[in-house]
């Protein structure tokens, strides 16, 4: 069936990128590695481990400290990483880029520096239902402290946020609206700047949470109109610890720092201290500067391909999916959402998502069991669990294949 | 595949389609719930108790096939038995789904969890039923496997 399926542009090799993952070309208890987890951590091409230790090998050292060579050179690549970042989403200015751990980061600091002053008794922020706790708990936390409340817009039973049921949710205390560009269980992409569109035009910030929206999207935070956008490297292909947060210049220069320390400062005194600009002001401490040099190898490396092609690819995979397992007996999609971005989650008549997890494994296919961090989502569709296929842009549709092959295994094991 | 089916003998399956003592113990005189947030497992023990004997053993909730064999085949094990054989049998149980030495002996057909050991993953479905049953007995209302 794989052959009849071919992705939308020609001259992409899938087989010329799987080449350039070592980690792709082993063997899982004696069967050929089937990475489907890529929503969960992505794996790293041979440019980014390169990128990193060259950092380390060549010229590493602290940045914005020195003014001998080693820390210029060090200082200048990761300056570049940040205008790479900003390119990547269209930011208006490199400095309107931050760089944190990741996407949890982001969306706490967002939380603590710019809601939390905001926010009164009584308030609002608005969510949906299929977030990922990390886009929640930042919000309850500052919501607790300062008896204001989340509330989460409904969302369908294919898993699709409808942007009027979405904004009858808006009420005059609705005071900051956090939503995903791409639901991390459904796939589901989020009628983003529609919602943006209807927020700002009732005075209200939005936060997009894009650690699923960047790896499988092209990017443009301008065009989306969004305050804040935030994602992880590591789900991009670059090195796990490191994220970065995009917010509107003129918040971000409003907005106190979220941590203290080393590189944030202006002046510091037992009688007081000042801060930096954005972004250093946000940039306590020393970073992960070989980890940050390397997401800017990632996303070059994504870039280079072009964000259209691995859409284009990531969508052939994911249909090809829905199709495939939606045929085997037992089988039930959750997430059907049309134009879903390389995530699909499923459930299967009397077998435990674990179940599924470990058996697959067994076939060398590796996926997702769990609920994903999204307890509310597993509510909404009352399941404990799903298990869940993501896609990067070195997977096939023989992937598919050997996925579908370890599903009918698991329902001859539990039939 | 072979080693997949130390794990999920067809016991175990057994255990998961049809697992004994599926109810709950009304009066009970002890329960408490298990949860593995990791996981979403979860799963209340009921226990009738009379003076140190325990006169009756069940459970119910949602869960892996392991974690539901596991409590199934926990049920059939203690219901009867004395509450002081309740810590040696979970430490001898708890060495043979954690250990890589010899099988220990005494744990009858329990013993067919020993695949377990090979996926430390999963260590904690096994055990979820058993940290349960101890909690109920400790008169804790719950107990989180992490």
């Amino acid at each position: 069936m794989s052959a009849q399926l071919q992705t939308a542009d020609a001259a992409f090799d899938v087989e010329a990128i799987r080449a350039q993952f070592p980690v792709l070309a082993q063997a899982i208890r004696g069967k050929p590695l089937v990475y489907l987890d890529s929503a969960a951590s992505a794996q790293k091409p041979e440019v980014v481990i390169q990128a990193v230790t060259d950092c380390y090998r060549h010229y590493y050292s602290n940045i914005h400290r020195g003014v001998h060579t080693l820390s210029e050179r060090s200082t200048a690549a990761f300056e570049r990483a940040r205008d790479t970042v900003a390119r990547f989403l269209n930011a208006p200015h490199a400095h309107d880029v931050i760089f944190l751990r990741g996407t949890t980061e982001a969306t706490n600091l967002v939380a603590h520096s710019f809601v939390r002053p905001r926010l009164h008794a009584g308030d609002e922020i608005l969510v949906t239902e299929l977030e990922h706790h990390s886009n929640i708990v930042p919000w309850q936390l500052v919501a607790a402290e300062k008896g204001a409340k989340v509330v989460a817009a409904p969302i369908s039973d294919r898993g699709e946020v409808d942007v009027d049921a979405f904004v009858a949710c808006i009420t005059e205390r609705t005071r900051f609206i956090a939503i995903a560009h791409v639901s991390n269980v459904l796939g589901t992409l989020l009628p983003v700047a529609e919602i943006v569109a209807a927020a700002h035009a009732r005075g209200i910030p939005v936060l997009v949470d894009g650690a699923q929206g960047v790896p499988h999207l092209a990017v443009d935070v301008q065009a989306l109109g969004c305050d804040f956008y935030c994602f992880s490297s590591h789900k991009v292909y670059g090195p796990s610890g490191v994220g970065a947060l995009y917010g509107r210049r003129e918040l971000l220069a409003g907005m106190p720092p979220y941590q203290g320390g080393g590189g944030m400062i202006r002046r510091v005194s037992f009688k007081g201290s000042t801060f930096a600009d954005a972004p250093e002001r946000f940039e306590a401490g020393t970073p992960d500067i070989a980890g940050v040099i390397g997401c800017g190898a990632a996303i070059e490396w994504v870039e280079a391909i072009g964000l259209d092609v691995v859409a284009a690819h990531e969508h052939a995979l994911t249909e090809y999916t829905m199709q495939r397992l939606g045929e085997v007996p037992g089988v039930r999609l959750i997430g059907t959402a049309p134009g879903k971005a390389g995530v699909v989650s499923f459930v299967m008549d009397g077998v435990h998502p674990h179940d599924i997890g470990t058996i697959l494994d067994g076939e060398g296919v590796a996926v997702r069991v769990g609920h994903h961090c999204a307890q509310p989502l597993m509510d909404r569709f009352e399941v404990p669990a799903t298990a869940r296929a993501s896609f990067g842009v070195y997977n096939t549709l023989a992937d598919v294949d050997a996925l579908v092959a370890a599903v009918e295994k698991v329902r001859h094991w539990f039939g | 595949m072979s080693d997949l089916r130390d794990l999920y003998q067809e016991v175990i399956l057994d255990h998961n389609k049809r697992p004994r003592n599926f109810r709950v113990v009304d009066p009970a005189t002890h329960h408490a719930e298990g949860f593995n947030p990791l996981c979403g497992d979860r799963l209340t023990v009921y226990l009738d108790v009379e003076g140190d004997v325990i006169r009756d053993l069940s459970f119910q909730g949602q869960g892996c096939a392991i974690s539901t064999a596991s409590a199934s085949m926990m049920t059939e094990a203690l219901k009867g038995k004395r509450i002081d054989e309740v810590e040696p049998l979970f430490t001898k149980f708890h060495d043979l789904v954690t250990t890589d030495g010899p099988l220990p002996e005494g744990l009858g057909k329990l013993s067919v969890l020993a695949g377990v050991r090979d996926y430390p993953s999963r260590v904690k479905c096994a055990t979820l039923a058993w940290h349960a049953l101890k909690a109920a007995l400790a008169h804790q209302q719950s107990v989180a496997t992490e």
